[in-house]
């Protein structure tokens, strides 16, 4: 067990930073730039997933298990969210027989 | 460089990639695919920060569960036409100049930090299913049981939301 920790130390706290800014802004650039409804819940999982790692990435640095119990509590949240936005898109295509989003412009006019 | 130090570049290299592709691909299937790819990937990760149970979870949860409900979705739609409406170029590369900007900022902002320390792991078994385990049921016991209470109500939502109307 020992080896393994002393292995694990060498990475620096940074570029777990990096890494997870890195993919939330692929989720970000992902919601901003399709027009597909399904990819953009895609691209909102990426960015739930960055936010994950990054808290477990402090919690382990802390040695503070709250973080990774929040990762848990978040899992939950995007599980419920995924359920409910799922069937909203099933809802939408059975309406408008596409998921474009930029057709769901009904509440402008 | 050692083993567990070249298998979190090597991760981060396929997450990136892959989650860029997600992002790229014409076809809803590939990407979910490649989310796929790119949740195994978090899944190594989270296994090199010692955090064994979320690792674990990530993949029952997400893996297992949501990507399930995804390709049934997009099976169930018929969506794998590769012709869907694109947005226009101006839109991209707006949406690109804004994700590159935050990125940029928030990159910079850690560089004008203080130089970063390597990650220690204070206690090896933290992360393990025993510990997390009394945490989860002692400290954050109200919230547990409200996460079952978002379930029910979520579930409610889902079948109401998804089932035909009749009139």
């Amino acid at each position: 067990m020992e080896n393994i920790t002393n292995a694990i130390t060498l990475v620096p706290l940074n570029h777990y930073i990096l890494l997870s800014s890195i993919i939330f802004f692929i989720g970000i650039i992902g919601v901003i730039t399709r027009r597909n409804a399904i990819v953009v819940f895609m691209s909102i999982e990426l960015m739930l997933n960055a936010v994950n790692l990054l808290l477990t990435a402090f919690s382990a640095y802390r040695g503070d298990a709250a973080g990774q119990v929040f990762v848990f509590f978040i899992m939950a949240v995007a599980a419920a969210e995924v359920a409910v936005g799922l069937a909203i898109i099933v809802m939408i295509y059975r309406n408008n027989n596409s998921i474009d989003i930029d057709l769901l412009n009904k509440l402008k006019n | 460089m050692t083993v567990t130090q070249s298998l979190f570049y090597f991760l981060a290299f396929v997450a990136i990639f892959s989650s860029l592709l997600v992002v790229l691909a014409k076809n809803p299937i590939h990407s979910v695919l490649y989310l796929i790819l790119t949740f195994f990937t978090l899944t190594g990760e989270y296994i090199l920060l010692n955090a064994q149970f979320v690792g674990i979870v990530n993949i029952i949860v997400y893996a297992g569960a949501i990507m399930v409900l995804f390709l049934f979705v997009i099976m169930l739609l018929n969506l794998n036409v590769q012709t869907e409406p694109q947005k226009t170029n101006l839109i991209k590369f707006i949406g690109i100049i804004t994700g590159g900007i935050g990125l940029v900022v928030l990159t910079g902002s850690l560089k004008a930090s203080d130089p970063s320390n390597l990650v220690v792991i204070q206690n090896v078994d933290m992360g393990l299913v025993k510990n997390l385990g009394k945490v989860l049921f002692k400290d954050f016991l109200l919230p547990f049981e409200i996460v079952s209470i978002l379930f029910l109500s979520a579930m409610v939502g889902a079948v109401l939301l998804a089932r035909k109307e009749t009139k």
